[in-house]
């Protein structure tokens, strides 16, 4: 019965006392997209303690043909519409309140129009824009302070990339493979190229002596460009006859299948040293402590922070996070790299002024700096 | 030549995709959305690739009789029978290659993650041999965490759950915030640096 009054007495009466709409409602081009949606904004009814939501409508005309495209629960005060919204085209919308028991409040309209459209820049975004130009200048800088000086920067020792060497005598003494493993990230992955830059180095110290060299893969195209980095190295040490093709090969794309291929590589050919550098995920401590009942002396680098541990328990060496992408500065030496390192550190202290001070005025009630890194 | 090209490449589809990052026109995204395509394509040329290179490392250690050659033979074995299944056989729910991965490939690899846990007790067991001062605390640590996180903890110590809280809301969240500042700022310098050709490692360093 409730039902029938419902639709036959609209707007109905809630407890016997109608129910208040919404109101302020506003309809607005949604900023800062690709266009198609409209941003809705209202006011929320003084009864929204004892509704359900607010129903959405709209419509291309300002009186008929009204539609209902969104239904929002109790308490929320905005509806970005995106259903079949066409730049262009003037919107017009209406917002009303509603009970569980499905009884309704008057609509409440938009004040105007609302027309979609495509932004061309981001304006939220404005922030990331100003710390990209802030750190690429400082890059640049002191990059072209490094080339035009080729003064040796001083770099602070980093204890896992000063026994790579050591690790690489170690394999060619005992006359054993070393076993680079360059992690199961895909190529796009800022570790997996950085294990890249470190597998150049290493391909021309293992070619210099003659050292088997092992990398399996376990993405296609990071083995591609691992095959043509071990070539180069070769070809840069003056050795691209030592170079073995089926050394660098593909496993398999599954990251279990892989982890049990790696360990059973360290099980059988027993490589003296086992090089695990890029992204590791929950392989990581398979591969190591297995390398580690080997006996092969081990040195790891990731930025999976949450594999760390993993890493340090079970290796000799670990690079943690940035010293990974530090290792090809390291072992090259060359200014410029270096330079890129020095831009690092100065872009630390920065942030780390920005840190404190955003800390303590947040402390005292000012939250304008932290606003500042919102995204 | 041969460094320059890949070099202006690297150099043109990286701005492009930093500019594409603040440009929200539809233009903008239809190209993202074009590379992703491009992508796609590479790795499965690559992924023909890497299969001959799969088989072609197993053939040779099949021929020279290497150790654990026999795993070789194995895996190409599998390799052909799966891949035969899924050509003949098709593709989708209730397909016999649907069924080899449910009831073959998942619990294989579900059995080695499994083994994560004996690898662990492994390595703590190392780890936690308090032989300096900082594994001496590692330790510390680890059993506070660990008995704060049982409800025996609780049950004899009160406070214990929301010491444990504190241990890894703040000295151990500062300590990965550090390092994840430092590996987001080495993501961006790297990723800079391949860009404008500063760093040229991956191209043997010319």
């Amino acid at each position: 019965m409730k039902w029938v009054l419902a639709l036959i007495f609209f707007p109905l009466i809630a407890n016997g006392k109608e129910i208040l709409p919404p109101s302020n409602v506003k309809a607005f081009d949604t900023p800062n997209d690709a266009g198609g949606a409209i941003t809705i904004n209202w006011e929320l009814s003084p009864d929204d303690s004892i509704i359900s939501g607010y129903e959405i409508w709209r419509s291309e005309s300002p009186d008929t043909d009204y539609t209902m495209i969104g239904y929002m629960g109790q308490g929320i005060v905005r509806h970005k519409d995106d259903k079949n919204v066409e730049d262009g085209i003037k919107y017009y919308y209406k917002v009303r309140a509603r009970t569980r028991a499905y009884e309704y409040s008057p609509f409440a309209f938009a004040f105007s129009t609302a027309v979609s459209s495509y932004q061309w820049y981001n304006t939220s975004k404005t922030n990331v824009l100003v710390a990209l130009f802030t750190f690429t200048s400082l890059l640049i800088l002191f990059v072209l302070r490094a080339k035009t000086r080729g003064k040796q920067l001083f770099l602070r020792k980093i204890a896992g990339l000063d026994a790579l060497d050591e690790a690489i005598g170690r394999a060619t003494e005992m006359g054993k493979p070393l076993l680079y493993v360059p992690g199961i990230g895909y190529i796009e992955e800022v570790g997996t190229i950085a294990a890249m830059n470190i597998l150049n180095r290493v391909a021309r110290k293992v070619a210099e002596y003659g050292t088997p060299l092992i990398v399996p893969n376990r993405d296609p195209i990071v083995l591609m460009v691992a095959r043509q980095v071990v070539k180069e190295g070769y070809t840069a040490a003056g050795r691209p006859d030592v170079y073995d093709d089926s050394n660098v090969f593909f496993v398999t794309t599954s990251q279990f299948g892989y982890a049990a291929a790696v360990d059973g590589i360290m099980l059988r050919q027993k490589p003296a040293t086992n090089l695990f550098m890029g992204c590791f995920y929950a392989e990581s401590l398979l591969l190591a402590e297995t390398g580690n009942a080997t006996g092969a002396i081990q040195i790891a680098g990731t930025d999976k922070v949450h594999q760390l541990p993993f890493f340090v328990t079970a290796c000799d060496y670990t690079l943690l996070g940035e010293e990974l992408y530090a290792a090809s500065a390291y072992l090259s030496r060359e200014p410029t790299l270096l330079g890129a390192i020095k831009a690092q550190d100065y872009s630390k202290i920065i942030l780390l002024i920005f840190i404190i001070v955003g800390a303590v005025l947040s402390i005292l009630g000012i939250s304008f700096i932290a606003k500042l890194f919102n995204v | 030549m041969r460094f320059r090209i890949p070099l202006a490449i690297t150099f043109i589809a990286g701005m492009g995709l930093i500019v594409q990052f603040f440009v929200p026109h539809p233009v903008s995204s239809r190209i993202y959305q074009e590379a992703l395509i491009w992508y796609e394509i590479i790795y499965i040329f690559m992924l023909v690739l890497a299969v001959r290179s799969l088989c072609v490392s197993h053939i040779r250690k099949i021929k020279r009789k290497q150790i654990g050659w026999s795993y070789s033979i194995i895996t190409l074995s599998s390799l052909f029978t799966v891949a035969c299944i899924g050509i003949f056989g098709g593709v989708g729910t209730g397909t016999t290659l649907t069924q080899i991965y449910n009831y073959v490939q998942t619990p294989l690899e579900s059995t080695l993650f499994a083994l994560l846990a004996f690898f662990m007790a492994s390595a703590a067991y190392r780890a936690f041999k308090a032989r300096t001062q900082e594994a001496a605390l590692l330790l510390v640590v680890a059993l506070v965490v660990m008995f704060g996180r049982v409800p025996v903890g609780e049950r004899l110590v009160h406070r214990m759950p929301d010491i444990v809280e504190w241990i890894l809301m703040v000295p151990n969240m500062a300590a990965q915030r550090g390092i994840l500042i430092g590996v987001g700022l080495g993501m961006i310098a790297t990723s800079l640096k391949i860009i404008l050709g500063i760093e040229r490692q991956y191209l043997g360093g010319r």
